[in-house]
């Protein structure tokens, strides 16, 4: 009784919009009905899911409730099959991300698109097959949406009225950018509306003296390295997927990269922006000033808030100037403890002139090679243990790299580094880093895997890896590489396909070891959905409220990018 | 046997040029510059030849300002023996740079002599051809295959012309241009970095080896190419037809 209790708590929601009987008839009554609404239907058989609660001892019991609930509840329903309800199925379930379609929300109608197609125009509503199906779609392949309906407004004013019909009308929607995360937060859940700011690209101004640089949330991040580098400016974010990612996606997802090390976070980079609240209201906070200390500092909200509290439009970013002399090694430790004295020493040695520290272990560059076409080892013939990136940016060519030559052969010598290569010209800077930036690409190439970003402190983060690959066994290729000079371990576990039963193995273990040595489940890449209920490994339940109160307060009818994020739990 | 080979110092082959808002040249202010890409492959070959015990010695030559030499240290850095640098502050065309080659081998007489096949600057193909000229030497430009047989003291090389591949025989002493498949240069590794410090990097003027540099060719005026303008989306095929009649004249 207590268990149903809490799950009835769970289940409670705005009365707005209550269970439509009559879009299931077969429904029968039962006492688990009243009150409740929700409709399930299984397509996998679920797991005991064991909770942590590290924390105090009456944590939220809605951290294991719905999956508890869904076990005592599973065998009457079990009977609808194949009736109308909209529950996730996932390609390759993960059996630790389990949602239901909330009810509250409606669904599209031929008025609905009309009105859209009234606001956009037509070509900017989509509801062709094959586009919907790359906008529902994660960059990895592991998450499908079900949406009918993507729109592509060119203004902000147009994602204003599209925003504020959704609010009046409780449509869910889905903010896209490149729909490169890593979490499951740019693709729809279940029939969400994709609006996708891929048309709102134009770059708005630039100021050639500050370096301040306005743009549309829609511009891709390549196309703007490429603007800037004409004007002597460089971009101080740069990662992996800047061919596709956009800016907009960038800010909302606080992206860090390869430069964090250097240039600081997008909080500290982004000036300001604009966006659009869930009812429409268009927030003008794109000042584009260094220092601005009148009340409170919104934007910071909608910085890596992963569009769950606004849709952002407009992106005012303070970019650095270009430096001349940029040199790039590519070093092989014998062991961890090597790379870790040697960040030590680079960020002593180079100092003001580092400007990326990245890692990667034999396994990632055995995958690189094996699975990434034109990668070409820079150490051969041996695999190393370890693998260092070192970049340095500086204004005086001749002084770094004497100074970046000095520091390397005095590595050597001193057995921190085993072997290393200094590229010669840019070709061959791209080079090395194509191999650092494809170990993403290289794993999705080998089969199915399974990605964690955590930040833990630089000594504990390659026993991690070492500890999963014991826990693991043959079964599973665990590697992992990252943003070392940042403390960010990217730990990635490749096998042929998607496995429940190796699931099982890695998580919680991976969360609750994190927790343990105090570190965050979530660096660089966010909570979307694949996170949304794990927030408390890294944050207290009173932080927790607070963010959700904060939700309700800027979005009441939870309409912007539902699911994710925060325990819905804890917004519905 | 001793290799000869000639490296440029080049603007970066990744760098988006700027032509100078006066027009008289590209502008290299503050830009990176490398080694020419053919060079390298160039460079790359000879140590290959070396590696295989067929020369004794490779010597990596530049000209130019002063800033050569770190292109010559990355050459030794990938593994030539010593460097020469020609310091001149004139801008040189193709027909100096093989009259100062010339002069060098007149010194040096090494058996192979191996070059880019042009320079990414001004892409002229002219040095390695006159150089053979001017030396009355064989010469096997746009090599994409070296084969050597020192008993014989001949060259195979197999060269990448407009209707496939042409392979010819030279008699050594030899001069050979490189086309981009002929190798993947190595990288410059930590400790051949630190063995190329001790390594000799000996000056000459043009003076010295008494060739007069003096150009018949002067450079009038540089332009950007005209820019690229965007496509037009056609709403229906009679607007094509009257485009493509009445603006582009293609039908």
């Amino acid at each position: 009784m207590e268990k149903w209790r809490t799950s009835r708590r769970l289940l409670s929601y705005s009365s707005k919009n209550l269970f439509d009987r009559q879009a299931y008839p077969n429904f029968e009554n039962s006492n688990y009905l009243s009150g409740s609404g929700f409709t399930y239907h299984f397509g996998r058989i679920c797991k005991p899911f064991k909770p942590v609660l590290h924390h105090k001892q009456n944590l939220p019991t809605y951290v294991y409730t719905l999956r508890d609930c869904i076990n005592c509840l599973r065998s009457p329903l079990e009977r609808f099959n194949g009736n109308t309800c909209r529950v996730q199925h996932r390609y390759f379930g993960s059996m630790a991300t389990k949602t239901q379609r909330n009810p509250m929300f409606a669904t599209i109608n031929s008025d609905d698109i009309s009105h859209f197609k009234e606001i956009l125009g037509e070509k900017n509503v989509i509801q062709d097959e094959e586009r919907l199906l790359t906008a529902n779609t994660d960059w990895m392949g592991k998450y499908k949406g079900s949406s009918k309906l993507l729109l592509q407004p060119r203004s902000t004013e147009e994602v204003s009225q599209i925003l504020k019909y959704c609010n009046s009308r409780c449509l869910a929607v889905v903010p896209q950018g490149g729909n490169t995360g890593l979490v499951g937060g740019s693709v729809p859940v279940f029939d969400e509306v994709i609006i996708n700011l891929g048309s709102m690209n134009n770059i708005i101004s630039f100021d050639k003296v500050s370096g301040i640089l306005v743009c549309e949330a829609g511009c891709i991040l390549e196309n703007l390295v490429s603007f800037l580098d004409n004007e002597g400016f460089i971009m101080p974010l740069d990662l992996g997927a800047k061919g596709s990612c956009q800016i907009g996606g960038n800010v909302s997802t606080n992206a860090g990269g390869l430069r964090l090390v250097r240039y600081g976070s997008l909080h500290g980079n982004v000036l300001g922006l604009e966006a659009v609240l869930a009812n429409g209201t268009m927030l003008d906070i794109l000042g584009t000033l260094r220092k601005d200390n009148t009340g409170y500092d919104l934007k910071h909200l909608f910085i890596g808030s992963e569009g769950s509290l606004g849709i952002v439009t407009k992106v005012s970013i303070l970019t650095p100037p270009k430096l001349s002399s940029v040199n790039l090694a590519f070093l092989a430790c014998k062991d961890y403890f090597s790379c870790q004295n040697l960040l030590l020493e680079a960020k002593r040695k180079l100092g003001e002139i580092l400007s990326a520290f990245e890692f990667l272990d034999g396994h990632s560059m055995d995958l690189v090679l094996n699975h990434l076409e034109g990668a070409r080892n820079p150490l051969p013939p041996s695999m190393h243990k370890f693998y260092v990136l070192i970049e340095t940016t500086g204004s005086d060519e001749s002084y770094d790299k004497e100074k970046l030559e000095a520091f390397l052969l005095r590595s050597m010598e001193g057995g921190l580094i085993s072997d290393g290569v200094l590229a010669q010209d840019i070709n061959q800077a791209s080079s090395f880093w194509r191999i650092r930036e494809g170990i993403a690409e290289a794993l999705t190439k080998a089969g199915a895997v399974y990605k964690y970003d955590l930040s833990l402190p630089v000594d504990k983060m390659y026993d991690l890896v070492e500890e999963m690959r014991i826990r693991l066994g043959p079964a599973a290729k665990v590697v992992g590489f990252g943003h070392i000079g940042d403390g960010n371990l990217h730990l990635n576990i490749s096998i042929p396909q998607y496995d429940d039963a190796i699931l099982a193995q890695i998580e919680p273990f991976v969360y609750e070891w994190t927790s343990k040595h105090r570190g965050s489940i979530s660096a660089e890449h966010g909570l979307g959905l694949m996170k949304a209920n794990k927030i408390y490994y890294s944050k207290s339940p009173e932080t927790v409220q607070v963010m959700a109160s904060i939700k309700k307060m800027l979005d009441p009818n939870r309409i912007l990018n539902p699911y994710k994020v925060i325990p819905p739990s804890l917004i519905f | 046997m001793k290799i000869m080979v000639a490296i440029k110092r080049v603007v970066d082959y990744a760098v988006k040029i700027r032509v100078k808002p006066d027009k008289t040249g590209v502008e290299t202010n503050n830009v990176k510059m490398s080694m020419n890409p053919f060079c390298e492959i160039a460079l790359e070959e000879a140590l290959r030849v070396k590696e295989l015990g067929l020369a004794s010695e490779v010597i990596a030559v530049s000209m130019g300002p002063a800033q050569c030499v770190d292109t010559l240290r990355t050459g030794l850095a990938m593994g030539a023996d010593r460097g020469i640098h020609i310091e001149t502050q004139t801008s040189l065309y193709p027909l100096s740079v093989a009259k100062i080659i010339k002069a060098l081998v007149d010194v040096e007489k090494p058996g192979l002599l191996i070059l880019g096949k042009q320079a990414i600057d001004d892409d002229c193909n002219q040095t390695g051809q006159m150089v053979a000229g001017l030396l009355n030497w064989p010469q096997g430009t746009f090599a994409s295959k070296v084969v050597l047989d020192k008993e014989k003291q001949i060259a195979t090389v197999d060269r990448e012309v407009d209707g496939g591949l042409e392979t010819l025989c030279l008699d050594l002493p030899a001069v050979i241009t490189t086309d981009l498949r002929l190798n993947q240069p190595r990288y410059a590794t930590l400790p051949n970095i630190m063995k190329a410090k001790s390594k000799v990097i000996k000056k000459f003027t043009p003076q010295e080896l008494n060739v007069e540099i003096k150009s018949d060719l002067e450079v009038v005026e540089v332009t950007e190419p005209p820019k690229r303008k965007a496509g037009v989306i056609v709403s229906s095929v009679d607007e094509l037809i009257d485009k493509l009649k009445n603006e582009a004249h293609v039908i």
